[in-house]
């Protein structure tokens, strides 16, 4: 496997099948349409998806508003924002689950209203969930193509290609800097950061032009969270858009390009990296202000809490620039 | 996400000696890793214990009789633990074995039906309600165990009051009805090969055991919908999530339990020429013994048809091994509950050493 940035759609000839087979069952456009019938990846540093003071409300209630941020070929943008800020209403608009009421949705150019996932993966938008969507008891390469399953043969005697799943299997990880020894292995198996990049790879492979990562590192350890973000620079590398969302400033400074904050439903800007600073993110994404308080009240009661002195420590460094 | 294991950025540094270790050690952990395993050897096992200590366990004479009893159950065993692999029980199977005898039964007898039709109606009808059982579980979102213990009184209660008011009788007996030796050709017939020691009967039940069992693994193992009854078993919302379709597998694998308790039900009736109402009732639990025993896990996602298999010719062994031996036949029930918890410890096990970090 070639590591070029069209990589996805360099090797059309090897999955001929996958295309019939999700075109007879349905099936495979679920999560991934087959890359080739994905628009081309476009040229680095292209915009492919630009939101304009996007905006959700739920009847009364308003959910998210005047959200402006664009996503590039090559490039990563990092949601930021704390919980209940708005990240997964943001993402669900930009995966198609749900429909933006205001403002605009702009793909490739075009302005767009997405009332489906199906809709937005046609467009090769993917988004690879918490949960990741894995079957742990299976091998690695039975998940990764679970649900578009490559067949060979007709009729009775349709069946499995296996050795060819296996093989575009082990490629793919390959691209993403993953040296499995044993694809055969139950996915189960592997580290938290390694299943994420199943998850990713699995994306890749079906098409994906942008990627939406719904906080991979938010369950893991430092080194398996080192290790999911060496993958989302690796997709990027390879020509992807990414949304990295994330609660973790410390996680989005070394991948982001550009970083677009919320807090309570609404965007509290959108900078490229040349306007930002770890530390201006991290005191944006605290609030400043409102961490200063919150130390007074643990200190006050719980004036021998280490956290308490943790967070002083850290609301006097911020809040002191 | 508890686990940990090395980096992969750790691969790399020793490729050569790693790749080495793998393909050495590496073939067979995967084969004493395979579900299957287990039963193979708990068969050997059980096949030599009576073999030594009797003299007509393994005479041909001896052996047609428990590969005759291990055929009947495992028809069904090998549906059912599709079924478990796919993440439920069918607790109306045995029941089924029932109603196909007796719905073809009668219509052969009290409505001179052609055999074929009879036999194509009571295949309708036991399709029609693993549809309905699987329809039933998907649709309420009750666990299977409830909704098929449901069907499996309902059935039971039908097969009973149906068949006196139609025949004042609670069992069924076919005499020389037209065409019942086509029937009988098909599922009642039996083969004898001269050995030396003895004659070996071969019943049609036996073919279509291996028949099943060969099907289910090319299934499992080969094809799309393998894929997602394993998917469907071990993690519902993720298969959802990557486009398999749950509603469609799964009453799917309830169609299978079904058309299996009619395959067993067609040669109960043309091997005996007689169906009792309450025939397979008690056995829909032997059924998922044999399928425990062969590897399946209770709660879904592993497990293999030939293990089932297998697990149904331990039963048939030791089934009529114990009559072999002198010993009270009462006994069985022990020695099932014993093989059953046994076999879930193991299977425990080998499910965490699965997924355990290697």
């Amino acid at each position: 496997m070639t590591t070029d940035d069209s990589a996805p759609d360099s090797t059309p000839d090897s999955r001929p099948d996958t295309i019939e087979s999700a075109a007879e069952t349905g099936a495979a456009d679920v999560h991934g349409t087959p890359a080739s019938s994905a628009p081309e990846l476009p040229a680095p540093g292209e915009v492919i998806i630009e939101v304009e003071e996007i905006g959700k409300s739920y009847g009364s209630v308003i959910a998210l508003r005047d959200v402006t941020t664009s996503v590039r070929a090559g490039e990563v943008t990092c949601v930021l924002g704390d919980n209940g800020a708005g990240k997964s209403t943001f993402i669900k608009i930009l995966a198609g689950a749900h429909e933006h009421t205001a403002g605009k949705f702009i793909v490739d150019g075009v302005s767009r209203n997405m009332n489906s996932p199906r809709a937005a993966l046609a467009l090769g938008i993917a988004t690879v969930y918490q949960d990741l969507a894995v079957v742990p008891l299976m091998p690695v390469w039975r998940n990764f193509f679970l649900g578009s399953e490559i067949t060979r043969g007709r009729g009775p005697l349709r069946r499995l290609d296996i050795p060819a799943m296996k093989q575009i299997t082990k490629d793919e990880l390959a691209a993403m800097g993953i040296d499995l020894r044993d694809v055969d292995q139950p996915i189960g198996t592997l580290s938290g950061g390694e299943r994420q990049c199943v998850a990713i790879a699995r994306a890749v492979y079906f098409g994906a032009r942008v990627l939406i990562l719904d906080e991979p590192t938010a369950a893991l350890g430092v080194r398996q969270s080192g290790v999911v973000l060496k993958y989302i620079a690796r997709a990027r590398d390879r020509g992807l858009g990414v949304i990295f969302i994330t609660h973790n400033p410390h996680h989005a400074y070394p991948v982001g390009d550009r970083f677009m904050l919320l807090r309570r439903g609404r965007s509290m800007g959108d900078f490229p990296k040349a306007e930002m600073t770890l530390d201006e993110l991290v005191r944006m994404m605290a609030g400043g202000a409102e961490l200063d308080a919150l130390s007074h009240e643990l200190a006050r009661s719980m004036p021998d809490s280490e956290v308490a002195k943790e967070f002083e420590a850290e609301a006097s460094e911020v809040t002191g620039q | 996400m508890t686990t940990t294991t090395e980096q992969p950025a750790a691969a790399p540094e020793t490729p050569p000696e790693t790749d080495e270790r793998l393909s050495s050690s590496h073939t067979l952990s995967r084969i004493l890793r395979r579900p299957e395993v287990g039963a193979l050897a708990g068969a050997i096992v059980i096949f030599l214990f009576f073999t030594v200590t009797t003299e007509a366990f393994s005479k041909p004479t001896g052996a047609s009789t428990w590969i005759f009893v291990a055929s009947n159950f495992g028809i069904m065993a090998v549906a059912v633990a599709m079924l478990m692999i796919g993440g439920e029980f069918d607790l109306s199977a045995g029941t089924m074995i029932g109603t196909t005898g007796l719905t073809t039964g009668i219509l052969m007898t009290e409505y001179s039906w052609n055999v074929w039709a009879a036999i194509v109606a009571s295949f309708v009808l036991a399709a029609a309600i693993g549809a309905l059982n699987g329809i039933l579980v998907m649709r309420t979102g009750l666990p299977s165990f409830i909704v098929t213990l449901g069907t499996f009184f309902v059935l039971q209660g039908v097969n009973l009051a149906e068949t006196k008011a139609l025949i004042g009788k609670v069992s069924l007996t076919i005499r020389d009805e037209p065409g019942y030796a086509d029937g009988k050709k098909l599922f009642g017939s039996s083969m004898t090969i001269g050995l030396p020691t003895g004659d070996l009967t071969l019943y049609a039940a036996t073919f279509w055991w291996i028949g099943i069992t060969i099907v289910a693994t090319w299934l499992l193992l080969r094809t799309r919908p393998g894929n997602w009854i394993f998917a469907v078993g071990g993690a519902q919302q993720s298969a959802r999530q990557v486009g398999v379709p749950v509603f469609g597998t799964k009453v799917g694998l309830f169609m299978g339990t079904a058309l299996a308790g009619w395959a067993a039900g067609m040669c109960a009736l043309f091997k005996t020429s007689s169906v009792q109402s309450i025939a397979g009732v008690g056995q829909e639990f032997t059924f998922i013994i044999c399928a425990v025993v062969g590897g399946c896990l209770l709660t879904g996602g592993y497990g293999s048809a030939i293990g089932a298999a297998l697990g149904a010719l331990i039963y048939g062994m030791v089934a009529q091994g114990i009559v072999y031996e002198g010993w009270n036949s009462d006994w069985l029930y022990t020695i099932l509950g014993v093989m059953l918890l046994g076999a879930v410890v193991v299977n425990n096990w080998v499910k965490s050493r699965a997924e355990a970090v290697r």
